[in-house]
């Protein structure tokens, strides 16, 4: 029991805005230096020490960004839905804030992983787009994002922004195992998964190789991002208190 | 129960709710999800008549037969086949023995004219070397000519 209420208590002292933002100021260059070294090997490996495909030649190397983007749009999605429903569910200032935080970087990884699939299908499929059931869900989730980021900076309050945004999010998560699951399901252009969690993965080692550290430098850089746009949102939000004010009016002193 | 326990309970069970519903809705609509059928849909007949469909499914070993500007090739899931005609410039990766996915009409004679034709690949990537080994040992094992590669 006591355990129980030392993890509460810890959890609602990091909940709070104004402890959080100094911690997060300090995991910040981590996560940056993790991104790029995890990015500096992985796009080595790809580009440099990967083999050539027996089909697809050298075209197959957008593989390196076009999977880490994809995993992360649907990762993403799933941990701003919780952030989004733990908001809702305890009222934790903190959690929306998060869920803010992350959808910009969804959709950009979403954008990504349909651009790099475009640009791979025309050269190998023959075409830039179909309306496949594995293209069309990833094209909705990209729309779920916008229109999230979209819901939540038309409404002006923002406790109420997060309500409504927390319930298209948490509407949303239907459409994450059918994007997942949508090339087993139906018959789709689109191959099926490249690593399965089932059985063992049908690519070359050094190929996985720079795909794990690929989606490693993604995840890195998605938390990096994800930390910098919540402290700021943080700031935003909170100016009207008096840690802010005195914050802002330190940084001040000190510039002068 | 303490309100924010209400409010967990009642946004765990909408979900559950969407869920069962998207589940419907997609059971619903399976068919028209699917981007092609495969040939022994069509010879079931249940291609569409008079109207553009897609077929998918792999060229056929030794099937593609070049006439002019006319691509003529058959598309099997290995139980049935479906004779393809196709004029213009086909994807890098159309091969025998690969997968292709062909939109077109059926015209009166069975014979399937493609107006669009896409090579499927599958999620097995490995080096050329790993291809011929690939080969030479199922040569080697059950005689020549297995069809490796892509799945329907």
């Amino acid at each position: 029991m006591t355990t129980t209420n030392r993890l509460s208590q810890i959890f609602y002292h990091y909940a709070s805005p104004a402890t959080f933002y100094p911690l997060a100021g300090k995991m910040i260059p981590v996560f940056v230096v993790l991104a790029a070294l995890f990015g500096i090997a992985g796009l080595w490996i790809g580009l440099f020490v990967a083999p050539t495909d027996f089909q697809q030649g050298e075209g197959y190397r957008i593989i390196f960004v076009h999977v880490p983007s994809s995993w992360m749009s649907m990762f993403i999605y799933c941990v701003m839905a919780l952030w989004a429903g733990i908001g809702l569910t305890m009222n934790t200032r903190l959690s929306s804030m998060m869920a803010q935080a992350l959808a910009p970087t969804g959709a950009l990884m979403a954008a990504l992983s349909l651009i790099t699939g475009a640009l791979w299908g025309k050269p190998m499929w023959g075409t830039w787009w179909v309306w496949d059931a594995r293209l069309t869900s990833e094209l909705i989730l990209f729309f779920l994002y916008i229109g999230f980021i979209a819901l939540q900076a038309s409404i002006d309050d923002p406790r109420r922004a997060d309500k409504a945004g927390a319930i298209l999010a948490l509407v949303g998560v239907v459409n994450i195992p059918i994007i997942y699951f949508s090339v087993t399901w139906w018959n789709t252009l689109h191959q099926g998964a490249s690593v399965s969690l089932t059985k063992a993965p049908a690519m070359a080692q050094t190929m996985l190789w720079g795909m794990l550290l690929m989606a490693l430098c993604f995840w890195m850089y998605s938390i990096a991002v994800a930390l910098i746009r919540v402290r700021a949102i943080i700031l935003e939000r909170e100016r009207h208190t008096e840690w802010v004010k005195q914050l802002l009016a330190g940084e001040k002193h000190a510039g002068a | 129960m303490k309100p924010r326990h209400k409010r967990a309970a009642l946004i765990v069970g909408a979900l559950i709710s969407i869920c069962v519903a998207a589940m419907f809705v997609l059971r619903a609509l399976d068919s028209n999800i699917a981007l092609y059928i495969t040939p022994t849909e069509v010879a079931a007949g249940k291609a569409p008549v008079d109207k553009a469909f897609r077929i998918g499914g792999m060229v056929k070993m030794g099937s593609v037969e070049r006439k002019e500007l006319t691509v003529h090739f058959i598309i099997t899931d290995t139980a049935k086949e479906v004779p393809v005609a196709y004029t213009g410039i086909l994807p890098d990766l159309f091969n025998e023995g690969k997968g292709a996915v062909v939109q077109g009409k059926m015209d009166a004679k069975g014979l399937f004219v493609a107006s669009e034709v896409l090579a499927k690949h599958d999620e097995n990537y490995m080096p050329p070397e790993a291809q011929h080994a690939i080969d030479k040992a199922q040569s080697a094992g059950t005689g020549a000519g297995t069809e490796t590669g892509a799945k329907p």
